[in-house]
């Protein structure tokens, strides 16, 4: 049986979305960064940690809140529920950020809180401590969002039980741009939306489906 | 010694990104970790980095931090005791 997309969310151009519907939007002359921060509070999630979390985290945190919202936790198990990310940057942004704080020998000052978030994998991290999965995680690096690598490695960890579950997308920013697409993934014979099937096709369709 | 607390307070809330978190919600005696502000280890090593950057004094023993940092107003005893050699 091939798993199935139970919710799925989508964050770009200072626009929301959860299963293709708007949610929360803000106008372009809204900074992305005040946008996202702004979204995240309009969850009415109280986390004061995502406050400290650099910029790529807080996206991917967001992303993650707005869809956990959707799923049924009750009916998921923690423990085997992985989480499976990638992006384009990694965590360029935040890399440059900390080099900034050690180019000067005169001002040499190292945040330790930026140098924590100069790998992708603490936004897994992050959502993974949220949410208390514990199944198996891991962040690839790609040119743009894969959903032939996402479905092949989703479904083989579903195949081989590894996960019962899984949290999965693409959180991408750079200077000008963010994109966070986050899906849920689950397996089962009684789930809702039977008709969104874990396939390259849908998850295509789904990734484009507010470009319109 | 008051004008050094509300510096310290806004430096603090500043380096450790606290949002929705104002001066006037700390209280200098409340401890700044576990049910204090809660800040965590990452905190810590931010606030020994704010005191090196902006008042200039190093910590030399690292046991000396848990009584340095236990709240605002102990902090800024630190400060006052060390800017003053």
């Amino acid at each position: 049986m091939t798993p199935q997309i139970t919710a799925f969310c989508h964050i770009k151009k200072n626009q929301v979305f959860l299963n293709g519907k708007s949610i929360f939007s803000a106008g372009p002359e809204v900074d992305m960064r005040e946008f996202v921060k702004a979204a995240f509070r309009n969850t009415g999630t109280k986390y004061p940690k995502f406050f400290k979390m650099d910029d790529y985290s807080k996206l991917g945190f967001l992303a993650a809140e707005v869809l956990m919202k959707e799923v049924d936790v009750s009916t998921i198990e923690a423990k085997s529920t992985g989480i499976v990310l990638s992006n384009n940057h990694s965590t360029l942004t935040t890399d440059q950020l900390f080099q900034e704080s050690i180019q000067s020998d005169e001002s040499f000052f190292p945040s330790p809180s930026v140098f924590v978030y100069t790998l992708p994998n603490i936004m897994a991290g992050e959502i993974a401590i949220r949410h208390h999965f514990t199944g198996e995680n891991a962040f690839f690096v790609s040119s743009a969002f894969d959903p032939d690598w996402h479905t092949f490695y989703i479904n083989q960890l579903f195949d081989s039980k590894k996960i019962s579950a899984c949290l999965s997308g693409w959180v991408e920013m750079d200077d000008q741009s963010l994109d966070a697409f986050v899906y849920f993934v689950e397996k089962g014979n009684d789930l809702r939306n039977e008709s969104m099937l874990h396939t390259v096709e849908e998850l295509n369709n789904l990734y484009k489906i507010n470009d319109k | 010694m008051e004008a050094l607390i509300e510096k310290l307070k806004e430096q603090i809330i500043k380096q450790l990104n606290l949002e929705d978190i104002t001066p006037a919600d700390i209280n200098e005696e409340d401890s700044l970790f576990g049910e204090g502000l809660g800040l965590d280890s990452i905190d810590a090593l931010e606030l020994i980095v704010l005191l090196e950057k902006e008042y200039g004094i190093r910590i030399e023993n690292p046991k000396d931090g848990q009584k340095i940092f236990f709240s605002i107003k102990t902090m800024a005893e630190f400060i006052q005791e060390h800017q003053k050699k």
